[in-house]
């Protein structure tokens, strides 16, 4: 258990310092020089001087990709040029935006991914099965930005149950706050729970045909009670890998989402960042949610060796 | 009144008829063998007794269990029963068992899902059983899972979970075939104490003639769906009154005829190789080796056949890889008529000329998508002029007459075959390039009886008709002992014995040989049947 | 299921078509805007309406299906082509430091989902439809990479390759004659199903504005331009948001329906 842990951990740092270089380098090295990319082609020159000196730009390369990492493992993203404000005080506010947004999806779409894939697979060929399969077609081919689109349209503007955008804040109770990130969140599940419904399904059609199901049923268990405690955990194990990239689609869906909605989360700001040329900012919401994908992977990892007890054991 | 009785069992599948008109019956405390080639319905049989027949099954006839007929009875019922009046142990121990969960739940299962009570209560009862079937919870605490057992234990757990209950009936599919021969005579032991005790009825279903002879009460034949013989067991050995009874008999007790080999002239050279594995290490820690190979020393002369046995596990597969230059050794050396058969990422096409081999495995032996022609001629690629079209298509056509093929064979892709013509096609393509050893690596492990003896006389014909070689890798020593001149055996990486194989068969020096020996079935010498025991 | 099949190969090949010929015709100009005339509901003259500039939808969306399947097929183009190599050179490898970086590279590309990606590009370079190709290309390369690498691994494993190394095959040619041959099933099917993602992708990319910029036509453009005219509007929602669902409907009906015709216990990633 404490090697496959190990051994997670470490890919886990590797993932981050070279996932961290690549950013470095496509932020910070490609454009030149960040500062006069950051002004404009008509920017005065003592203009951009002391633009790099403000943003410590004036030491070697190597030097500000080691500033960089050790303020970003003390908490500190930089300064925002636009902002004018510490990066790690605009993502605080940002990210219980962002963050909850996944979560709420991420937890919707299991809810709705798990009944209805053990579902269709109890009843493999039935009309049920094939309701339940076409569902799943069609719910994987809807873009969710525009079933958001849509959706607004309905229950927005329509019947008037949802405001059609913007964020109240938690300040303001934490129901008002997930009302406000329902219609996104579902916008969002919908399509990942059309898939992990379809991998669900396969899964555990896989477990049926095994070995140990007919050892099961000659036990006397019944086709029901083999399904429930035999198939379903082993076929956890492809569905929480699933689950594990929908996290990083989901937070990076979120980005387009929070766009339909106005949701003021780490999408807006990066593109709010972008127009502005706000390099930096750019450069420090993309490695934290790079990050929050790895952790997330790290996490699913430490979560197979729950499930499957092969893992504790060997390697 | 009999426990089982079946009578006039009729079962098709998807209208595909599998079963016609099969009738016998088991008494209390009765073990039964029900015995064919693959093909023949035994485990479709077996399957009807439980109830649990696929998808799409039509079933007529009787199947009464102590007066219940189990095709008439509903599904409901049938759960009540299973378990409970009648417990099944399968083939293959490494996949009956639920992977993320401990032995002791899956067998407190068994009893829960009768019974109910607590869980507390039936995991005693289920740790009672575990130690009846001879894993004591001191070294198997029921926390085990079943990745953390070997085969035999598995199938000691699968045994544990079908008598918990005490079951009227056990019905075993094959339950040694996948085993090795030692655990296969415990599991065996195991079984038949069982049924003393519960005085419960067994019916065994197996492909192995030798341990039908030895442990069956009484023994049903089965050809083609068809019930062509039963009868107690000694009485049918006498007195085989059906053809393909005898036949399946002559066939596994077949000795083939073998040419005298010539004086001893080294071809193969093995000296002193060790092989070693790295095991899965933590970060940083230092590297762990496992010896699956310890220094490992013979020769093969040429024209000779030599023998490799032993149990799964014992380095022999790892061996051959050597032998046959797919992976490095640690240490040692490994020659083919003076040159090293290993020579790093660029194959010396020289050596490998000289070495064919043949797979166990039928099915996977040839890429699909292929036809037989261009299969066959695949090691043509040794050869370091390229041939004309003629050249090539005439030796393809040798090569399948040489096996007992026909040339028009080539333009056929190798799903139009059966198990046997395939082995034939896999004999075919190594012969092509006129080798001088040909490595056969359980080559006739995966064949029904019938087939084998068949393959084996090819093997002798050819070898007497061209100066051939065989290395000869099998657990199966009847195979071993009627096709080998010399044998070897191996236990844990090491050779522990080896000699002529008639001398290491009749008089085995190393303690391991002969606890081998002792533990496989053996066919009786009966009748016309011209198998020779081993004393 | 040779229904699905059938009906996925019909609405793929009718995409096909459409942005095929929008090359030589389409209904109207979608360079000349008459404002005068936008936002009309469809009737006769305009089957499908016309959007907030008064172009005909029909013609925005022939030419956008253009850029949709452009994108899409370059980027998994590019994914197969990097992908492919990479999973068969790993697998031949297997076990070998080259192995553990090639599949650990893979891992980490994806920690960066397509659209992060896009992000990165788009900050330093600007917004452009090569941007979503490359983006969603990229994307592509671990998905056929471990997909090729671990059904290569399952065939080397296989006897007939054991063969192929005794008959003194290296391992570049046995990869291309003996293991590529028996994943290209495997390849077209898992290409169909990325294609879809593909088009998926590159429409939330063009939605946002870091894909296809004006005046190139785009599905995901054609959405955020009706965004706000959902209410009052509502084909100009409709009709783009139906022809993506269409398309890539029709796309994974057909990648099912290959699969199951192909080999029904064929091993598929889906993401």
């Amino acid at each position: 258990m404490l090697r496959y842990v190990l051994s997670r951990f470490v890919s886990l740092v590797v993932s981050l310092i070279v996932a961290s270089i690549v950013i470095f380098v496509v932020i910070e090295i490609v454009p030149g020089d960040p500062a006069a990319f950051m002004l404009g082609v008509n920017a005065r020159p003592d203009t951009v001087a002391a633009l790099r000196a403000e943003l410590g730009l004036d030491v070697s390369k190597v030097e500000r990709y080691f500033a960089w990492i050790t303020g970003m493992v003390q908490g500190d993203l930089g300064t925002s040029y636009t902002y004018r404000a510490p990066i790690s005080e605009i993502v605080a506010d940002r990210i219980w935006v962002s963050l909850p947004l996944a979560i709420y999806a991420l937890l919707l779409s299991t809810l709705i991914a798990f009944p209805a894939g053990i579902y269709a697979a109890s009843r493999r060929g039935s009309v049920g099965d094939m309701g339940v399969m076409g569902a799943t077609q069609l719910g994987v081919a809807i873009p969710n930005f525009w079933f958001a689109m849509i959706m607004v349209g309905i229950f927005a503007i329509k019947l008037r149950w949802f405001s059609a955008g913007g964020f109240p804040g938690w300040d303001n109770g934490f129901w008002s706050g997930i009302k406000a990130l329902t219609l996104p969140a579902i916008a969002l599940a919908l399509p990942q729970a059309a898939i992990l419904a379809r991998v669900m399904r396969s899964s555990l059609l896989d477990m049926l045909g095994e070995d140990f199901m007919r050892t099961a049923r000659a036990k006397g268990l019944t086709r029901r009670q083999a399904l429930w405690k035999h198939a379903v955990r082993n076929a956890l194990i492809p569905v929480l890998t699933i689950i594990g990239l929908q996290f990083s689609f989901l937070l990076a869906g979120g980005i387009v989402i929070e766009q339909v909605f106005f949701l003021p989360g780490l999408g807006r700001l990066i593109f709010q960042s972008i127009s502005a040329r706000d390099l930096i900012v750019v450069e420090s919401v993309v490695m934290l949610l790079v990050f929050l994908v790895i952790v997330v992977n790290f996490a699913v990892d430490l979560a197979y060796a729950v499930v499957d007890p092969r893992l504790r054991t060997k390697r | 009144m009999s426990l089982l009785s079946i009578q006039g069992l009729t079962l098709a599948i998807h209208d595909t008829p599998i079963l016609r008109d099969v009738s016998f019956d088991v008494a209390k405390g009765e073990i039964v063998a029900i015995t064919g080639e693959s093909g023949s319905g035994k485990s479709m049989t077996a399957l009807s007794i439980m109830g649990l027949l696929p998808r799409g099954s039509k079933a007529k006839g009787k199947v009464l269990l102590d007066g219940t007929d189990i095709l008439t009875t509903p599904e409901p019922d049938l759960c009540k029963m299973r378990g409970n009046d009648m417990g099944m142990v399968f083939q293959e121990p490494m996949t009956a068992l639920n992977p993320v969960q401990t032995i002791g739940d899956q067998v407190a299962e068994a009893i829960l899902v009768h019974e109910g009570g607590g869980r507390k209560q039936a995991l005693t009862r289920a740790a009672e059983t575990l130690e009846r079937v001879g894993l004591p919870n001191a070294r198997f605490p029921l926390t085990r899972y079943p990745h953390e057992l070997s085969g035999g234990q598995r199938q000691r757990v699968v045994i544990a979970m079908a008598i918990a209950l005490r079951p009227k009936l056990l019905i075993a599919d094959e339950p040694t075939t996948a085993l090795d021969v030692t655990t296969q005579a415990t599991i065996l032991d195991l079984l038949r104490g069982l049924v003393d005790e519960f005085d419960m009825g067994l019916v065994m279903i197996t492909h192995d003639l030798a341990v039908v002879s030895q442990f069956a009460e009484r023994i049903v034949v089965m050809q083609n769906g068809q019930l062509v013989e039963k009868g107690e067991t000694q009485h049918l050995l006498r007195n085989m009154q059906h053809p393909y009874t005898r036949a399946l008999f002559a066939a596994s007790g077949h000795q083939v005829n073998l040419p005298e080999p010539p004086p001893p002239a080294p071809l193969l050279q093995v000296k002193d190789v060790v092989r070693d594995y790295a095991l899965p290490k933590l970060p940083f820690a230092t590297a762990r080796h496992f010896r699956a190979v310890d220094h490992v020393s013979f020769d093969l002369h040429r024209g000779e056949r030599l023998g490799l046995v032993g149990e799964s596990g014992c380095g022999k597969s790892t061996l051959t890889r050597a032998i046959l230059g797919l992976e490095p050794i640690q240490g040692g050396t490994i020659t083919l008529d003076g040159d090293p058969v290993f020579t790093g990422k660029q194959p010396n096409l020289h050596v490998r000329r000289k070495m064919q081999v043949v797979f166990q495995d039928p099915y996977g032996s040839f890429n699909p998508r292929h036809r037989v022609d261009r299969l066959i001629a695949e090691p043509f690629h040794l050869l370091e002029t390229t041939m004309t079209p003629q050249a090539r298509q005439d030796a393809v056509a040798k090569a399948l007459t040489d096996v007992g093929l026909h040339p028009d064979d080539a333009r056929k892709y190798i799903h139009e075959f059966s198990g046997g013509q395939r082995q034939r096609i896999a004999i075919a393509r190594a012969l092509i390039v006129a080798p001088d050893l040909i490595v056969f690596d359980e080559a006739v492990s995966a064949l029904d009886v019938s087939v084998r003896a068949q393959v084996l006389d090819l093997l002798a014909d050819l070898c007497r008709t061209r100066p051939l070689s065989y290395l000869f890798i099998s657990h199966d020593l009847s195979v071993v002992r009627s096709v080998t001149d010399r044998v070897l055996v191996m236990q844990a990486g090491k050779i522990v014995e080896q000699g002529a194989t008639d001398t290491v068969f009749t008089a085995p020096q190393h303690p391991y040989t002969q606890q081998l020996l002792a533990a496989a079935p053996v066919l009786p010498d009966i009748g016309k049947v011209t198998a020779d025991a081993i004393e | 299921m040779k229904r699905g099949l059938i009906l996925g190969a019909c609405l793929t090949c009718t995409f096909v078509a459409l942005s095929l010929l929008s090359f030589i015709w389409t209904p109207y100009d979608i360079g000349s805007l008459d404002i005068p005339n936008k936002l009309h509901p469809p009737d006769m003259v305009n089957w499908l309406g016309t959007d907030h500039l008064g172009r005909d939808i029909v013609s925005m969306i022939m030419m956008g299906a253009r850029t949709s399947i452009a994108v899409a097929l370059v980027a998994v183009g590019i994914g197969m082509g990097v992908g492919i190599p990479l999973g068969l050179w790993a697998a031949a490898r297997r076990g070998t430091l080259l192995d553990e970086v090639i599949m650990r590279g893979n891992d980490l590309i994806f920690a960066f989902p397509s659209l992060v990606i896009a992000i990165l590009i788009t900050a330093v370079f600007g917004a452009s439809a090569v941007n979503a190709i490359i983006a969603i290309g990229i994307f592509n390369i671990p998905v056929f990479a471990r997909l090729t690498r671990s059904a290569a691994l399952s065939l080397w494993e296989r006897d007939f390759i054991l063969a192929a190394r005794v008959s003194g095959k290296s391992a570049f040619r046995i990869s291309y004659e003996h293991i590529l041959p028996n994943i290209t099933n495997l390849m077209i099917v898992q290409g169909t199903i990325q294609f879809s993602l593909g088009i998926l992708a590159e429409a939330a990319l063009s939605y946002i504005g870091l894909g296809a910029q004006p005046p190139t036509a785009s599905w995901g453009r054609m959405l955020a331009d009706a965004q706000t005219l959902v209410s009052f509007a509502p084909h100009t929602a409709i009709v783009p948001g139906m022809a993506i669902v269409l398309m890539v409907l029709g796309l994974n009906l057909l990648g099912d329906g290959l699969r199951d015709w192909l080999d029904p216990k064929m091993r598929v990633a889906r993401v």
